[in-house]
């Protein structure tokens, strides 16, 4: 392919139409391997569960495989789901606010150019990014020293300040002209109230990614749960979900509390039907919501 | 960083300077101590890789071991078994990653058709924003008993295949990368789209008329200008190679026996900490792991620096 010279037009269509070819079943692949699994998880989770046991999961739903089984076995008792719910929604809400807060707060002062001490604290704060004392004497810390276990702060906290973000903050904050917060000064407005009354309306692309990004995080948290939660009241879903995939104990819980026998729970599409519930919210906001994330990669590439 | 604050009034004191950064202070208190209390507190905790930890005498008052702790893992092939894995899949990852992560880039640029770039843009996100929980429900959906895979096996006349059985578990590296590129893919393309975005498009006008068919702008043109991308983005990448994925391989790997092939560093240190054997060894392989993380990224830091000083992280 190198030395072809002459530049003929029809050569250089026929290369095009060749790359067209090729480029566009790749992404056509790429995208419906990416869109299929969601799609068999849907139809999976409204199938019958002895059509899944004898048959298999089909790819069309017919009127003789549907089933609503799946969902009425997570909705009977709906205490675990709707307790989990309860939390993931609680923890997400306040560590989103909570986080942001503190993000933007320390990306403020330390995108100031007369914070005397603005080097010295950036290090302070990058420097836990390099090096960690590892998980198991944070782990300790947590749990013998500060009592975290079955307590909802040990959800919210650990994710609350993330360094990373920090930057991103901090880095476009920078990009803000440095006269409104001179003239603001002037004028006689104090730290807190540029920071509040100029700063943040400023920010308000920053903040709206950086919120997607940590809220998309706590709602998919199950890591915090499982290091810290042994109560099954605390539980949020990822952490219910992973249970359920887990082990056979939680299908013998709902056996339990329904009355019936453990082979009549249907949990094969009961775990599908759980899936579903678990990422419903995401599917249905992301499409709204995506220009954000793809704006946060470009803004997250922006150095401080 | 560069310019130093030189031209302030020559007598400053730091009194003055509090007292008049008080609210700035202020706002750093909470973050400040938060960051005190989680990252640097935590650290002389360390000092557990050389102790035999029980929980009666806690951290300090537990006896020291010296280096029994590492023996342990070295003799045990424990460290050369868990590094491997870790470096050798974070090797794959990367490499595999940043290939189809530019092709789908290069691909999408050259796409005109809008609407089936947006929507395939789209479907390619998604797994990026699912759990690695949900993955697993997925993974179970496909190559479970009554899976995908299984169905289209039968159909053509074939036996199950189990891959959580203890024969194919050497079929894990392939499904992990496979799974891998699956979820990061689509968003990992952006960086390189925005480059690519980002490349004077007069070149390629200017190749075009010189009668460059479309693969040879693209070799000589788009791919030596996203070279500078690419090389950063890997070393960032290689700065946390010893860093394994610890939701992936917790949330996909079920049954001990698939250890072997698909146990990293980051698992080990949760497993053994959560069996309270012996919280030592945990410590060991954290402390081991800390320190060569620290190593590979000041390495490539410094790296970074000569490449290109404006992409270097401190």
């Amino acid at each position: 392919m190198n030395n072809k010279k002459a530049g003929s037009k029809i050569k250089s269509s026929w290369d095009t139409k060749l790359f067209n070819i090729i480029g566009y079943t790749l992404v056509a692949f790429f995208s419906l391997s990416c869109i299929i699994p969601f799609y068999l998880v849907l139809t999976g989770s409204f199938t019958d569960e002895k059509w899944i046991l004898t048959k298999g999961y089909s790819f069309w739903l017919t009127r003789e495989s549907f089933s609503l089984e799946g969902y009425k076995t997570v909705f009977r008792t709906p205490q675990t789901i709707l307790s989990a719910y309860g939390v993931t929604v609680f923890v997400t809400v306040v560590g989103t606010v909570l986080a942001i807060l503190l993000v933007t707060m320390t990306g403020y002062v330390l995108s100031r150019q007369d914070f005397p001490w603005k080097n010295g604290f950036s290090f302070f704060f990058f420097f836990t990014t390099l090096f960690s004392g590892g998980l198991v004497p944070w782990y300790l810390l947590c749990t013998q020293y500060l009592h975290f276990k079955n307590h909802l702060f040990a959800l919210i906290i650990p994710g609350a300040f993330s360094v990373w973000n920090m930057i991103v903050a901090k880095s476009f904050m920078k990009g803000i002209p440095n006269e409104l917060v001179e003239s603001a000064k002037i004028d006689g407005a104090g730290d807190f109230l540029i920071y509040y009354r100029i700063m943040m309306p400023l920010s308000k692309p920053m903040i709206a990614t950086l919120s997607l990004f940590t809220a998309l995080g706590y709602w998919n948290d199950w890591y915090n749960c499982m290091l810290f939660i042994s109560d099954d009241r605390l539980y949020n879903l990822q952490y219910t979900l992973q249970n359920l995939l887990k082990s056979a104990e939680f299908i013998t819980k709902i056996a339990y509390e329904q009355g019936r026998s453990v082979a009549s729970v249907p949990s094969e599409s009961m775990k599908l039907a759980m899936t579903v519930v678990a990422i419903g919210p995401i599917i249905m906001l992301y499409p709204f919501l995506q220009k954000y994330f793809v704006k946060g990669m470009t803004i997250g590439s922006v150095k401080g | 960083m560069k310019a130093k604050q030189k031209k302030n009034i020559p007598k400053r004191s730091f009194i003055k300077d509090v007292k008049k950064n008080r609210t700035l202070l202020l706002m750093l208190l909470v973050p400040v101590s938060m960051t005190i209390l989680f990252c640097y507190i935590p650290m002389p905790g360390v000092i557990i890789a050389f102790k035999k930890y029980n929980y009666m005498d806690g951290i300090f008052g537990s006896p020291w071991v010296g280096l029994e702790n590492f023996q342990y893992l070295l003799i045990s092939k424990k460290l050369w078994q868990l590094t491997r894995n870790t470096l050798l899949y974070n090797i794959v990852f990367i490499f595999f990653g940043t290939v189809t992560e530019v092709a789908f880039a290069i691909i999408l640029n050259e796409m005109m058709h809008l609407k089936f770039k947006k929507i395939a843009q789209s479907f390619m996100f998604l797994p990026h924003f699912i759990s690695w929980v949900v993955v697993a429900t997925i993974m179970l959906n496909i190559f479970g008993d009554h899976g995908v895979l299984n169905q289209i096996m039968n159909s053509l006349g074939l036996e199950n295949y189990n891959i959580y059985a203890y024969e194919n578990a050497k079929s894990w590296p392939i499904v992990m990368v496979a799974l891998k590129i699956w979820k990061s893919t689509g968003y990992g393309s952006v960086v390189y789209l925005a480059a690519i975005v980002g490349i004077n498009p007069e070149i390629n006008e200017a190749a075009k008329i010189d009668g460059a068919n479309i693969w040879q702008r693209i070799w000589n043109i788009t791919i030596p200008c996203l070279k500078p991308t690419i090389i950063i983005m890997t070393l960032l990448a290689v700065g946390g190679i010893f860093r394994g994925d610890f939701g992936m391989f917790y949330q996909l790997v079920k049954g001990q026996h698939l250890l072997e092939t698909s146990d990293v560093l980051d698992t080990y240190i949760y497993r053994v900490m959560m069996s309270s054997s012996n919280m030592g060894w945990s410590a060991a392989a954290g402390l081991y792991q800390s320190v060569l993380c620290f190593i590979t990224i000041n390495t490539v830091n410094f790296i970074v620096k000569k490449v290109d000083p404006d992409y270097s992280l401190y």
